[in-house]
């Protein structure tokens, strides 16, 4: 058996405009996991797809199996017994399992797919590596878990030595998340090599064998689990000492601004996404909506700030009915919006920041007279978001487009945190930015609950959840679960809810 | 195809064959005639949709199949009338087809234009350069392509004359429907061309050639409208006239979504649209209606829209997930 299964050795690359890894290097060992972690941007998928063969690194070497190769496509990764298992299933959802297992490597004859033949190979994988599933189920019709368990099977089948796993929990409930590792944990037992890369540190430290961290496309910390712990990992992430878990005082709830009765919301397609919703929230306190994605947040989100028309049911905020109301409508009542996708609604990426910060008030007093816009009320206002909200540019005149990810959330939230606001929605707010603004973005949201604000939180990361709510709330099939008190909450029991299951 | 769609389908076949035979017997030569009509009007109809499908279920959307026809009857007439065979006609409508699905390939796929411009483009062009090309002058000296009995077979009455006393290229379309069907649903090709049409990026990470895929595809479904090119200069009219394609391309496209984008589902159609055809061309050989011909002209194109915005409350008809959309490796 191989020394080395998989290593980077001092792989650079360069993009345009970004040293995406900068001499980076990292080895695999058979039987073993190896952890790659880093925030947004580190340049995990960069050196992944290097080890996958979708880019080529400028200079530096990837090793498999002891032995130097010259990777030209992902077909030249697997054949050599590399397998992935992408953040996005690559997936074809009105697919059988059996065929998309197949899918590229498929026992033919005479041109023919031999699908008897496939079934069978399909069905001994699942029961060597015990890894049920249904060989003639659609893929589209499998809960996300088990698509999970087809891609693995999908690698397995090609008779893969080593397992890339990119950020492969996001998508689960903490049960699933801890049974896959469990998964991959019998899985190594078999000599298999598995890398895992995440940004969760807790993962991190229950399932690695080996730790490489990442920051800014360099290696900063190579470790075990033995030898560190949360918060260590996080300043190795981050570059210096970071909080992980904001320091907050007791909620003073008071009146109830936003009150949501039996609220009926289809999706895009039609089908109920929100189902009957009831709840409120009061001034002072945050709510949080917890749940795996897809489960009614995005179409929830919307009918509350006047995206989407609901179907049936009320909406009140203080007391006035704003259920068909339009998005303007609702954000005259004081709602402030920090959207799921900021790229589609929370900024014109074409727009100058200093026009971002007004989108939604631009019509009004003191920005604009008679119709006409005042840019230099308009620069100084934007002047002040930067200058408040910390955002990290160049200047105010520079194309939204051109601001980091978590510098785009850091403008929004200063766009719509610098009225009094009486309602906060905010979804996703800290999604795919780095530790440093997570914690800027979470300590203002719970200065606005101090102020007064009432606070709807939609997330599915559990720890942000857990981390800010006064109560939770948990949506499953577009039903709530529960709601709980922050203090009789914990993984395990909202975990649960989230599976829709209640004891 | 659920067990209620089954149901209706058998129920639907065989009230046809009953109304057909009962007319039959009323009327023979007249319902003879019209089920004719309807066979030769289908075999275009399918050639087309069987093209537009292969393009779709890779991903990419063919509007150009009017056009590719056209130009496809074109090349087929002026080379049969030039050399006097009727076999090398075909063999450069074909060439044409393919011709211009590689064209159409490039746009598309190569260079990434939109496709429905892409399609536009080929539909233009043919119809410039046909109306600019044609000569009066030529015709077939030696006639179209005529009937083959199939031995016993063209003896049935009703059903021999309209399947199996046909001119050469509709069998060979019948013997296409059964190929494209199982490279389509059998085949490893067939597989691949699907899960590039859904998810073009599962394909490319197990390792398929998504753009080499689609290139070919649409390069040779070119060559099925080219045949129907053929078919409809060599076969069906026996001369190519201006703009003789007269829609049909598009139809193809409708009876290819009525179909469910199988080639027996689009055949059902192409025959069901061919009826129509056949039906509204009896008419106005009969003036069965006193009203201006154009009137009657506009039945296969009425029903075509009341059959597709019926078709979407029927049963839910799903397009390839990827369709339309350019695929950007990474």
């Amino acid at each position: 058996m191989s020394e080395v299964l998989l290593a980077a050795r001092n792989v650079t690359k360069q993009f345009p405009g970004v040293l995406a890894n900068d001499d980076i290097s990292a080895q695999l060992r058979p039987g073993r996991i190896l952890a790659l972690l880093g925030e947004n941007g580190a340049g995990k998928s960069t050196l992944v797809n290097i080890l996958f063969g979708m880019y080529r690194p400028d200079s530096g070497e990837v090793v498999i199996k002891d032995e130097i190769v010259d990777l030209h496509g992902p077909d030249d990764a697997i054949s050599r017994g590399i397998g992935m298992v992408h953040q996005h299933f690559q997936l074809v959802p009105p697919m059988r399992v059996v065929e998309n297992i197949v899918l590229g490597a498929e026992p033919s004859k005479r041109g023919l797919v031999d699908l008897a033949e496939a079934r069978s190979r399909v069905v001994e994988l699942s029961q060597r590596y015990g890894l049920e599933i249904d060989p003639d189920a659609l893929v589209e019709d499998l809960p996300v878990g088990m698509q999970q368990r087809v891609e693995i099977l999908k690698a397995l089948y090609r008779e893969a030595d080593v397992l890339i796993l990119d950020e492969p929990t996001g998508v689960l409930t903490p049960q699933e998340a801890d049974h896959l590792l469990g998964v991959l944990r019998e899985l190594t037992a078999t000599g298999l090599g598995i890398v895992f890369i995440t940004h969760k540190l807790r993962e991190v430290l229950a399932i690695a064998d080996d730790i490489v961290v990442l920051r800014n496309g360099r290696v900063v910390g190579e470790t075990t689990p033995a030898e560190t712990n949360e918060s260590g990992l996080a300043e190795m992430m981050v570059g210096r000492s970071v909080v992980l878990r904001v320091e907050k005082s007791a909620a003073q709830p008071a009146d109830v601004v936003l009150a949501v009765d039996e609220l009926e919301v289809n999706d895009d397609r039609g089908h109920l996404a929100v189902d009957g919703l009831s709840f409120e929230v009061r001034a002072g306190e945050v709510l949080g909506i917890a749940g795996v994605e897809g489960n009614g947040q995005r179409e929830l989100v919307e009918a509350v700030t006047g995206l989407r028309h609901p179907l049936s049911g009320t909406m009140r905020i203080n007391g006035e009915e704003v259920t068909n109301g339009s998005a303007r409508d609702i954000s005259k009542k004081g709602v402030a919006h920090i959207p799921e996708d900021r790229e589609k609604h929370g900024v014109i990426s074409v727009y100058s920041l200093a026009e971002n910060s007004v989108l939604n008030r631009y019509h009004r007093s003191p920005f604009s007279l008679r119709g006409v816009l005042r840019r230099d009320v308009i620069d100084r206002h934007a002047e002040d978001v930067v200058e408040e909200f910390d955002v990290r540019t160049p200047s105010i005149a520079v194309a939204a487009s051109s601001l980091s990810g978590g510098n785009k959330q850091k403008l929004i939230v200063g766009r719509e945190f610098s009225d009094d606001i009486k309602l906060l929605i905010a979804a996703q707010p800290t999604r795919g930015i780095d530790i440093g603004a997570i914690e800027f973005i979470h300590r203002r949201i719970l200065e606005q609950r101090d102020k007064g604000a009432a606070v709807l939180l939609v997330s599915a990361e559990l720890d942000e959840i857990l981390g800010l709510s006064d109560r939770i709330a948990v949506l499953y099939d577009g039903k709530l679960m529960d709601v709980l008190d922050a203090q009789d909450a914990d993984r395990e029991r909202v975990g649960l809810l989230m599976a829709g299951i209640t004891q | 195809m659920t067990a209620r769609q089954k149901q209706l389908l058998y129920v639907g076949a065989a009230l046809l064959v009953v109304m057909s035979w009962t007319f039959y017997a009323a009327d023979g030569p007249q319902t003879t005639a019209v089920l004719a009509g309807t066979v030769r009007a289908a075999t275009l109809l399918a050639l087309g949709a069987m093209c537009g499908m292969i393009g779709e279920r890779s991903g990419v959307v063919n509007i150009g199949i009017e056009g590719q026809f056209l130009l496809s009857a074109f090349a087929a007439f002026t080379i049969a009338s030039m050399t006097g065979s009727l076999f090398l006609g075909t063999v450069a409508g074909i060439g044409m087809g393919l011709i211009m699905g590689w064209m159409l390939a490039a746009m598309a796929v190569g260079l990434k234009v939109d496709q429905i411009i892409a399609g536009t483009v080929l539909n233009i062009a043919a119809l410039g350069l046909t109306s600019f090309f044609y000569d009066r002058s030529r015709s077939l000296g030696m006639g179209k392509y005529t009937n083959i009995d199939l031995g016993p077979l063209a003896e049935i009455p009703l059903v021999g004359t309209v399947f199996f006393s046909r001119p050469p290229l509709t069998y060979l379309t019948m013997v296409l429907l059964v190929v494209v069907h199982i490279a389509l649903f059998r085949s490893v090709w067939g597989m691949r061309t699907r899960a590039i049409g859904e998810h073009p990026g599962a394909a490319d990470t197990v390792g398929i050639d998504v753009l080499k895929l689609r290139y070919f595809n649409v390069t040779i479904a070119g060559g099925l409208a080219g045949l129907g090119g053929s078919y409809l200069a060599l076969e069906a009219v026996g001369t190519f006239s201006r703009a003789m394609s007269g829609g049909r391309g598009f139809l193809a496209l409708a009876v290819m979504i009525f179909g469910r984008r199988t080639p027996f589902g689009a055949y059902a159609a192409a025959l069901f649209f061919g009826f129509t055809t056949a039906l509204q061309n009896q008419f106005q050989l009969n003036n069965t209606f006193d009203i201006p011909p154009q009137f009657v002209g506009m039945l296969p194109f009425v029903v075509t829209i009341i059959v597709v915005a019926l078709s979407g409350l029927i049963g839910s008809m799903r397009d390839p997930a990827a369709l339309g959309q350019v695929y950007e490796k990474g």
